[in-house]
């Protein structure tokens, strides 16, 4: 069967798809993939369906032994990857043969990597998805020995498909994060509100597939009444103080129902942005209203759908691009970030 | 705007971009706790195209949407005629609930911070433990984690105050109290609220047909036993810990 061996594997990989929606009420959130941009980049790559599983690998990736021929795609944060020790370009698809061995390093920014098989990871499924939510206790983190399957493939022996390459939005260094009031806003004083907008934080170092901790220097944020309030829904996005008034953002693993106050909801669209956010990181939070947060997921959404167009063959004459400047340089052998120009990433 | 107003009950407010929450209280009561259940229940059979699931808490019901297929104001809508079809502060319990009498260990190393929780309520340990050990309690919602059952109304002597520091890890069926509530949980995990007592039950069991041990509405009963009778129980009954389970008829 096509698929990979794991041969070594770093300490935060495993498996991850679209998550489990509907299982709210028996208290376990949708988890999924922390950065589902990467999750939709790969299905583009691979030209198949954005709900396959693919690998998400924490900070490190691992060595593989490819089984049987397939396509891969790397997507999310640029690692360093070899085939048989030769470089492979990142946001890319790429065909693999039976016996091949495929290492991947660690982030060189950013956080979540993405290791896709054409076919999709074809582990069992568990409460209808295959996603690993290890605060829920469904599945576990990859180990040694593991035996990723690939679902069925048509382009898995012909390599249909594959030495395709996209240019990512760049979420793998921290920025600027919308954020929506939301029902416990208003236990927070106006000005506690307002200077949550102006502070500028860091990304501490506290982070996992739950929640991020965001640090500031300066006073904290705290909510009226913060030790006593009734525990209450919790959506991915949602930014809670703890007691001492020190903001976390949730992501889609976090538990479904919390007593700590909730200050307001990063947009789904900035959640990648969150997760991605290597430790000490700058970010910053933007007030923005309903409307014009729906407006921006929506033109955000729009854009999801475009991606399988905006992938390109990796290798191109430079005399056949049109506009040379909105191409990233891939060259086949060494990957790069969203910036060609970047060459912190090269070498 | 009068943004800090005193909320009227029941309240619709947003979650986010793609939330919306019907609240109706901002306290625990037996009449909001009927109420959210039985909204919620009304709710799931309006099969409402656009909304992707719904959830309690515990006195809440959450309605999570797709806005690009379902408008803000048009969920709304919804939900406001719907809580004008009744008095959802009357509404019955669901059907088929269970009462569970699980045995429990307070206090010892099992359960560390009992002798804090007595203090702070003003009692004795045996006391406490008398008071605790005595309250049938109802799942209000199930939430945090998996299967994991938010439990009540405790006496008001037991309306402490979440701790301001986290009790770093607290193990799977782990008894812990806070604002006249218990909760049980599931998996190990740290928590503001205190650890009182300990069980051997194993609330979410993945690998089996009907993975969810409780149901929002279950009664249960936390009945003392000595250290080693639990141990014994655990050893004996790994999924339970000794819980005898019986239909409570409606």
């Amino acid at each position: 069967m096509s698929g990979l061996r794991v041969l070594q594997v770093g300490p935060v990989v495993s498996v991850q798809d679209m998550g489990r929606p509907g299982l709210l009420e028996r208290g376990i959130s949708q988890g999924g993939a922390a950065d589902v941009l990467a999750l939709a980049e790969g299905a583009a790559l691979l030209r198949q369906p954005p709900g396959l599983a693919a690998l998400e690998m924490g900070g490190m990736g691992g060595t593989f032994e490819v089984t049987g021929a397939l396509r891969i795609a790397l997507t999310g944060a640029p690692m360093g990857a070899t085939l048989d020790g030769v470089a492979l370009a990142w946001n890319a698809s790429h065909q693999v043969a039976a016996g091949q061995k495929l290492v991947i390093g660690a982030a060189r920014r950013g956080v979540y990597g993405y290791l896709h098989l054409g076919g999709g990871i074809a582990t069992d499924p568990l409460l209808g998805s295959r996603a690993v939510h290890l605060m829920g206790g469904i599945g576990r983190a990859a180990q040694a020995g593991d035996l990723l399957p690939a679902g069925p493939d048509a382009g898995s022996e012909t390599g249909r498909e594959t030495g395709l390459g996209i240019t990512p939005e760049d979420r793998f260094s921290g920025g600027v994060l919308r954020i929506v009031e939301s029902f416990q806003s208003s236990l927070f004083p106006d000005e506690v509100l307002a200077r949550f907008g102006e502070t500028a934080f860091r990304r501490g170092g506290r982070a996992n597939r739950m929640g991020v901790e965001m640090i500031s220097d300066g006073a904290g944020f705290s909510a009226a009444g913060q030790l006593n309030i009734l525990s209450e829904v919790i959506a991915p996005g949602d930014v809670q103080m703890t007691g001492d008034g020190k903001p976390f953002v949730l992501l889609r693993e976090c538990q479904t129902t919390g007593g700590y106050p909730r200050i307001g909801t990063v947009l789904p669209c900035d959640l990648a942005r969150v997760a991605q956010a290597g430790q000490g990181a700058a970010l910053r939070f933007d007030w923005v209203t309903l409307q014009q947060g729906l407006e921006i997921q929506a033109r955000y959404d729009a854009q999801v759908t475009s991606l399988p167009s905006r992938c390109a063959p990796l290798v191109r004459d430079p005399a056949e691009m049109a506009d040379l400047l909105s191409y990233q340089l891939i060259s086949g052998v060494v990957s790069a970030g969203a910036d060609p120009f970047d060459t912190g990433d090269n070498k | 705007m009068g943004r800090h107003e005193q909320l009227k009950f029941p309240v619709i407010r947003t979650v986010g971009l793609q939330g919306m929450l019907v609240t109706f209280a901002d306290a625990l009561s037996e009449p909001s706790n009927r109420a959210t259940l039985g909204f919620q229940a009304a709710l799931a059979q309006l099969a409402i195209g656009g909304v992707i699931e719904t959830s309690t808490s515990l006195a809440s019901v959450f309605v999570r949407f797709d806005p690009s297929s379902l408008s803000h104001d048009q969920l709304r809508a919804q939900l406001e005629s719907l809580l004008a079809d009744q008095d959802w502060y009357g509404a019955s319990l669901p059907e088929g609930r269970r009462f569970w009498r699980v045995p429990t260990v307070y206090g010892t190393d099992l359960a560390p911070q009992l002798g804090e929780a007595a203090d702070a309520a003003g009692m004795s340990e045996a006391q406490a433990i008398d008071s605790l050990g005595a309250a049938r309690v109802r799942v209000l919602t199930i939430g945090f984690a998996a299967s994991q059952p938010y439990l009540g109304t405790l006496g008001a002597e037991w309306d402490l105050p979440r701790q301001t520091a986290l009790t770093p890890r607290v193990p799977s069926g782990a008894l812990v109290q806070a604002i006249r509530q218990f909760v049980l949980f599931t998996a190990p995990a740290p928590t503001g609220w205190r650890h009182v007592g300990q069980t051997g039950m194993r609330l979410f069991r993945p690998e089996r047909e009907d993975p969810f041990a409780l149901r929002a509405g279950d009664e249960l009963i936390f009945e003392p036993v000595t250290r080693a009778d639990l141990l014994r129980l655990r050893e004996a009954d790994p999924d339970n810990g000794g819980a005898i389970v019986s239909e409570i008829a409606s």
